[in-house]
């Protein structure tokens, strides 16, 4: 098989070879962890570890870790199981959370996709009930990321309770939820090299969490049902790996400063962004031709979120950005990891350049006719 | 597994968990490394080949219980299968109607959501059960009214191994335009199952209860004529709409191999079981007295034995037995080390509850494992009944009914 | 759950295993805790023309706690006088058997043995 470069982390990372290692032991270990026998107990301490290794990633007390099966999961349940009357979302959010509650309030961002906080700040003002605010801790398109620390504080002085989805932040960059003061951030395995299926929900130690799944105790009752053993074992391996993310933004911004040069519009790039992650628009070519153009070239990469069933629409982020829908639908995301390499970049600009000149070649025949 | 080392306990406790089976394993390694890919990342060709993994297993979960592979959603769990068929149907059908019925021997996850949803306004009736574990059909029938939305009786319990009549259920419920649930966590790979034949509506499947892996399972949702549930995790829309979050293509591969490997040895697997559990039973009364067996012994899986010791109390007796892994309860509630609901609802009072052991064997046991098991146990149950005073007073003619005991 | 190195052993090689007659004079009988809620201690006590005790029996219905905790008061009250066993304290029992705050209540039933048993005697030679 030829070369593939796989640039789509943002979707889904490769795991570790450490994390292979660590679930092929696990799954081969016999006992449910709620067994009180010998082999029950090794899985009990087998999971113990791995919350350990989870907490210290985001640098909470280990038993604000609630294992779920994945970042979706985790959103759900601290959207409908916190006992807030009220909740405010971004206009940026993952579906996860924007879907929940129907009476979601939509908070708006500005140009760069950044939760408004004068906004925020009004809107707690003049409601003074239990209020949940939701905003994502950094952008799985754009990559941007938003003054959690802030939020935290406006939200905090109305006496609101602030969740973070950090599916896509953390692991990539410094995401300390004690320093942060958040009270909940939902985790996902397989954004870090873990395997997919698992996540978290971190909650701050004493607050109220209404269990989505009923029965069987597990999780200190928060979450019933038998624990994904193999895959939690896995979660905490990729926590503890050490990824260099300066290497990994000297490749990024190496991409993004040829890709600009082949005339690119890239989103997000005057404000703090993940390091991993680029997304630009080659406007004049619809994201899903240049998505599947790419793949032919050995070239993975997406046209935004995941999520959408394949089905490629106008980004609803973009969307939010005030972005015009002809240069919103030739988006394309990149997005790098711990196996991303110079050669992946190579290839990648050798493949979009190629797409570049099809779009040129385009322009100058129409413009001639 | 080896007998009798201190690196590996012998293992009996098959209705907590199963061991993955090897070929389970191997038909999933391949996905924690080379082959990841977001199985909805629909436009790259590693998002293919995921998807395309996740197809085929949902095919071989079909298969097990004669279903299209359109009407199973894959879950984390058997847990939240339940959650989500219970949670789900009423949410959909709640201005329809609202009447629930199950039993008090299902599983804490399904009588907690009953629980759950008594408080949002719904009726539930608990059905009792008969000194065997079963339930009694004429009760059933006496409890659904018009109002009956959804009927949840379990396929196998998880403590003592005893089969629903899950047929003539579907049919009571068929006829009552009633929706059928039916949490076949312990069933799955252990009796056939036909959700045309029994006319089942929703089932949960379980991965780890199947020599799978944990943290997947499935629910089976009929589409003709069709059941509408509403999403609990809701999100991008993956499995059509009824379930969202990435889904692990490694997971659902297991889940699918171990259904195929069940479906095809389930035959072979069950007699030889079932010789290995009579043997055991056989043990116990032959060479014990007072010892009791805990539901039916007909209608019950050849996987499960759930016996009363008397005069023994059963965490005592887990100590002696140390080199087995067993269970004296439910899993999920062991480490409480309360007398089991489960137990209490046959009827077993609170004391015989109490000497009562949970011995699950399955697909990795042997004979010379059951013998040694057997061995251990029954010397451990005499060496404990000697240095018991109830079996002494029984030894003795007293009843031990008639004494004044202090509750504390 | 693990047990302490003193619970295993007690348990494994209980002390003092056995009964005496319950009807005799110099014995008194100590029977605490119920069937149904999973324990039942039996202790018996043979108390010399002194007032020391001589000799002690146990047979207990429980988990190993409980057997250990029944086994270890056997080998403390012996060569005691009453007053000196009536002191034995249910904390000394679970720090002794280092048992986990959920076994602490083998200990508590262990005391009550004790003193369930000094008081049949007791009863016995009112006069």
């Amino acid at each position: 098989m030829s070369r593939i470069a796989y640039m789509d982390y943002n979707a889904t990372a490769p795991v570790f070879p450490s994390v292979a290692h660590a679930m092929s032991t696990a799954i081969a270990h016999v006992g449910n962890p709620s067994s009180v026998h010998r082999l029950g107990r090794e899985a009990r301490a087998m999971i113990e570890e791995a919350r350990e290794s989870v907490a210290d990633l985001v640098n909470v007390p280990r038993d604000w870790v609630i294992f779920t099966s994945g970042g979706t999961e985790a959103d759900a349940l601290v959207l409908k199981g916190c006992s807030c009357e009220r909740v405010l979302v971004s206009a940026v959010e993952h579906a996860a959370v924007l879907k929940v509650r129907d009476d979601a309030e939509i908070l708006p961002v500005d140009g760069n996709g950044i939760v408004d906080l004068n906004a925020l700040e009004a809107a707690l003002k003049q409601d003074n009930r239990s209020t949940l605010v939701s905003v994502v801790g950094a952008n799985n398109e754009t990559g941007v990321i938003e003054p959690i620390g802030e939020i935290v504080e406006i939200a905090h002085r109305y006496g609101a309770l602030v969740h973070c989805d950090a599916v896509q932040m953390a692991g990539k960059c410094a995401f300390d939820v004690s320093a942060l003061d958040l009270d909940f951030a939902s985790l996902s395995s397989h954004k870090i090299g873990g395997p997919q299926g698992v996540g978290a929900l971190v909650r701050r130690e004493g607050l109220k969490l209404d269990a989505m799944f009923k029965g069987g105790g597990q999780e200190r009752s928060m979450r019933g049902g038998t624990e994904n053993l193999s895959g939690i074992v896995g979660f905490g391996a990729a926590a503890r790996e050490k990824v260099n993310f300066v290497e990994i933004e000297a490749l990024r911004d190496d991409l993004e400063r040829q890709v600009k040069a082949l005339g690119a519009v890239v989103f997000g790039d005057q404000v703090k962004r993940l390091p991993n992650t680029s997304y630009f628009a080659l406007v004049g070519m619809p994201s899903d031709r240049q998505v599947m153009a790419l793949d032919l070239a050995n070239v993975m990469v997406s046209a935004g979120s995941a999520c959408s069933s394949g089905k490629v629409k106008a980004s609803h982020v973009l969307k939010a950005m005030k972005i015009e829908d002809d240069v919103a639908n030739c988006a394309i995301r990149i997005s790098l990891g711990w196996n991303s390499s110079k050669e992946d970049v190579e290839m990648f600009v050798q493949a979009w350049k190629k797409l570049v000149e099809r779009v040129q070649a385009k322009q100058t025949k129409s413009n001639a006719a | 597994m080896g007998v009798n080392t201190q690196e590996h306990p012998v293992y009996l406790d098959y209705q907590a968990t199963t061991p993955t089976d090897p070929r389970v394993v191997e038909a999933m390694l391949p996905y924690f490394t080379q082959k990841f890919g977001n199985p909805h990342s629909r436009n790259h060709a590693y998002g293919w080949e995921a998807e395309e993994a996740v197809e085929e297993a949902r095919k071989q979960v079909a298969d097990i219980i004669n279903a299209n592979p359109k009407e199973i959603i894959f879950t984390s769990g058997a847990t939240e299968s339940n959650n989500l068929a219970l949670k789900g149907v009423g949410a959909f059908y709640k201005n329809k109607r609202n009447h629930i019925i199950t039993v008090v021997t299902e599983h804490k996850c399904v009588l907690d959501t009953c629980r759950h949803m008594e408080q949002d306004g719904f009726e539930v009736t608990y059905l009792g059960v008969q000194q065997n574990g079963l339930i009694d059909l004429e009760e059933l029938k006496a409890a659904m009214t018009d109002n009956t939305l959804l009927v949840s009786v379990m396929g196998v319990n998880n403590e003592i191994g005893v089969i629903q009549p899950l047929k003539e259920i579907g049919a009571l419920c068929r006829a009552n335009k009633t929706f059928f649930h039916t949490d076949c966590a312990q069933a799955v790979g252990k009796i056939e199952l036909d959700v045309e034949e029994m006319n089942i509506d929703l089932m949960s499947i379980s991965g780890h209860k199947i020599y799978g892996p944990m943290g997947i399972g499935a629910l089976y949702v009929r589409r003709r004529p069709r059941v509408r549930i509403i999403a609990q995790i809701n999100g991008g829309g993956q499995e059509r709409g009824m379930r969202s979050g990435t889904l692990a293509p490694a997971l659902c591969v297991g889940l699918g191999v171990a259904c195929e490997i069940a479906k095809k040895e389930m035959a072979t697997e069950n007699e030889r079981l079932h010789k290995l559990q009579m043997h055991m039973w056989n043990r116990f009364q032959n060479e014990l007295d007072e010892v009791y067996l805990n539901g039916d012994l007909e209608q019950r899986v050849c996987t499960n034995l759930n016996v009363s010791f008397a005069f023994v109390e059963g965490e005592g007796l887990m100590m002696g037995i140390k080199d087995l892994a067993v269970s004296s309860g439910s899993a999920c509630t062991s480490a409480s080390l309360e007398p089991s609901y489960v137990l209490r609802a046959l009827g077993v009072e609170e004391e015989l509850a109490h000497t009562s052991l949970r011995l699950g064997i399955g697909r990795f046991s042997t004979q010379e494992e059951i013998d040694y098991a057997t061995d251990r146990i029954i010397k451990e149950v005499k060496r404990l009944r000697e240095m018991s005073p109830l079996y002494e007073m029984a030894q003795q003619g007293i009843d031990i009914k008639s004494i004044q005991w202090a509750e504390h | 759950m693990s047990y302490s190195d003193k619970v295993v052993d007690h348990y494994e090689n209980p002390r003092n295993v056995g009964s005496m007659d319950n009807e005799a004079g110099e014995i008194g009988t100590g029977l605490v805790g119920a069937p149904a809620c999973g324990d039942v201690m039996r202790l018996q006590i043979k108390v010399g023309a002194d007032g020391i005790i001589e000799d002690a029996k146990f047979k207990t219905f429980g988990c190993g706690s409980a057997i250990a905790s029944s086994s270890l008061v056997t080998e403390w009250v012996k060569g005691k006088t009453l007053d000196e066993a009536s002191n034995i304290k249910n904390t000394d029992i679970a720090e002794e058997l280092a048992l986990p705050p959920v076994k602490i209540h083998c200990s508590v039933l262990a005391e009550d043995a004790i003193k369930a048993a000094i008081e049949d005697y007791k009863a016995k030679h009112k006069d």
